[in-house]
């Protein structure tokens, strides 16, 4: 079962008139992990993920979720997940308690209400009904919603949109401890941080393609290189330093007594740097390294910001 | 929560356990907006008793509680089963309940099951406080009370087939200002209050093929009158119903 994937997606498409919203989407869920869909606003997440929830009917391609078909077997998928929507879903008159138990009831083994609100801290909600409640406790109710009925996988839109930190730090933590109780998760997100925080495994997603995927650690390190940077006497012999060095490393002196070692930064280079150094008396002054981000993967890989 | 609490136990509710909290969310729902109780309550029992009392309108021959009493339960169950449920339908529309229901284990024809249930409830609650109302006003009505029952669940399929059909199709704005409009002039041109006979004939034959002219009618002539079987009235009834429901069926949009 462990390597059986939850979400199956092969060649989807999906149009809205003639605006094609995903182009040709391959996307393997592993179960048990936590995945996230990592793309620019237009990128083709939401569609994906509401294919996958059943909203929506491919224009070409197969989607099967738990193996299921979202659209046709609808009936035996939907007890399965649990669903955040990106906004709204609640009776504007509700309240966050009522709702929520209500949400409970239309499940047969649902979570124990009272303690998921003590979880998400919205207590506090009180009477409130939703429309009054703030941005990030409608967020926390719509997250509690998606995760009170047991399901096996959860499918979350930007669930931490409009969050402040502390909020966001505890979103976070409900995702993980989501995960160690071994549900799936499905997250979409504009935050590179969020991904590297989180995913087991990240899709970089571009024009309603999948450009790249895999964990954040092995996107980071194919994606691009890392950057060791020092200063200390001007006018270094470089070409000394890189025979030290392995094969596609680079050295430079950009300014002046400054210097940028650009390649596989790993604990062997910085030793063979420092030792280097060592040896031509040379004091390396503010070593810092560099690790490229999946901001810069998604730079390189599409040319474009992540948030522009 | 400690280790192991959100281990997956995933699971439907059994349906009638689903469409029962379905049905006491949206009743309360219902009951609790403001705009929705001046429709379907305050409205109905402020002319009531405001006609009633004070001879406004030529009601005809006898007692106007006799004329208007039929002529209220006629319009509450148009302002629940049409303007309440078109405008809370729009709102749930717009602001993502129907579609966040729809991912949820309650089928869809469990939550349309669902808000017929409130739109029924609520017009239990509402014909019991008018008839109580028009009881202390000397209402003594006759009749059928088969034929009544009829006409009131002929009245809300018909009107609830038409609300639906507003509010799966127009904006939850304009839904609003529609729904608020066409109660307004139904209840003016519809014999609620105001006899038909008022009109002039060419308009009265038209507006006698209204849902709310017919189900107002078809009230009067058994309760007031001691009709047995309106069947002309339950036809017009019968045929919006069949009309409007289909056209939601087909029309509706959940998102």
């Amino acid at each position: 079962m462990k390597n059986e994937p939850v979400v199956q997606i092969r060649g989807l498409v999906k149009r809205y008139g003639a605006k094609t919203a995903v182009n040709g989407l391959d996307l393997g869920v592993r179960t048990g992990a936590v995945t996230a869909v990592l793309g620019p606003n237009g990128a083709g997440k939401t569609t994906t993920v509401e294919t996958c929830e059943g909203y929506r009917r491919p224009d070409a391609g197969t989607v099967r979720v738990l193996g299921l078909d979202p659209v046709a077997d609808a009936a035996e998928l939907r007890p399965r997940i649990g669903v955040m929507l990106q906004s709204g879903g609640v009776y504007s008159g509700a309240r966050a308690d009522e709702m929520l138990r209500h949400m409970a009831k239309l499940h047969a083994h649902p979570l124990d209400v009272d303690a998921l609100i003590e979880r998400l801290g919205l207590g506090s909600c009180g009477r409130t009904t939703y429309r009054r409640l703030s941005g990030g406790q409608q967020q926390r109710l719509s997250l509690a919603m998606a995760v009170v009925g047991r399901p096996e996988l959860v499918f979350l839109d930007e669930p931490t949109a409009g969050l402040d930190p502390q909020a966001r730090r505890s979103t976070w933590d409900l995702v993980r401890e989501l995960r160690a109780d071994g549900v799936s998760v499905v997250l979409t997100t504009h935050f590179m941080d969020e991904a590297e925080a989180l995913a087991d495994d990240v899709a970089i997603i571009d024009a309603g393609r999948v450009i790249a995927q895999g964990s954040p650690e092995l996107l980071c390190r194919d994606g691009a290189e890392n950057t060791l940077r020092f200063t200390g006497r001007p006018g270094l012999d470089l070409g000394s330093l890189l025979k030290a060095l392995p094969d596609g490393t680079q050295a430079a002196e950009p300014t002046t007594g400054t210097y940028r070692i650009t390649g596989q930064v790993d604990p062997q280079l910085l030793a063979t740097v420092t030792s280097w150094c060592a040896q031509h008396g040379v004091m390396p002054d503010g070593i810092s390294v560099e690790r490229h981000t999946l901001e810069d993967v998604f730079l390189e890989l599409t040319g474009k910001e992540l948030r522009a | 929560m400690s280790a192991g609490t959100y281990a997956p136990r995933p699971g439907a509710a059994p349906l009638p356990r689903m469409i029962g909290a379905q049905t006491a969310l949206e009743t309360r729902m219902l009951l609790r907006n403001g705009e929705q109780l001046l429709l379907t309550v305050i409205i109905p029992t402020l002319l009531l008793v405001l006609f009633s009392a004070v001879d406004i309108v030529d009601t005809g021959a006898g007692r106007s509680v006799d004329f208007l009493a039929p002529g209220i339960l006629a319009l509450a169950v148009m302002s629940t089963a049409f303007t309440g449920q078109a405008i809370a339908t729009g709102f749930e529309r717009r602001y993502g309940v129907l579609k966040r229901l729809g991912a949820s284990p309650l089928p869809r024809w469990g939550l349309m099951t669902a808000k017929t249930l409130a739109v029924l409830v609520t017009e239990v609650l509402q014909v019991v406080l008018l008839t109580v109302i028009a009881f202390a006003l000397g209402w003594s009505p006759h009749g059928n009370p088969l034929a009544v029952l009829l006409l009131l669940v002929l009245g809300t399929a018909a009107f609830s087939g038409l609300g639906l059909l507003m509010s799966g199709t127009l904006k939850a704005e304009a839904t609003l200002a529609a729904a608020n409009l066409v109660f307004l002039l139904l209840l003016v041109g519809g014999g609620v209050i105001v006899p038909l006979d008022k009109f002039p004939d060419a308009a009265q034959s038209v507006l006698g093929l209204l849902p709310i002219a017919a189900l107002s009618d078809g009230l009067r002539d058994v309760l007031q009158h001691g009709a047995s079987m309106p069947w002309g009235d339950l036809g017009i009834l019968a045929v919006w119903a069949v009309l409007g429901l289909s056209a939601a069926a087909k029309f509706f949009r959940w998102e």
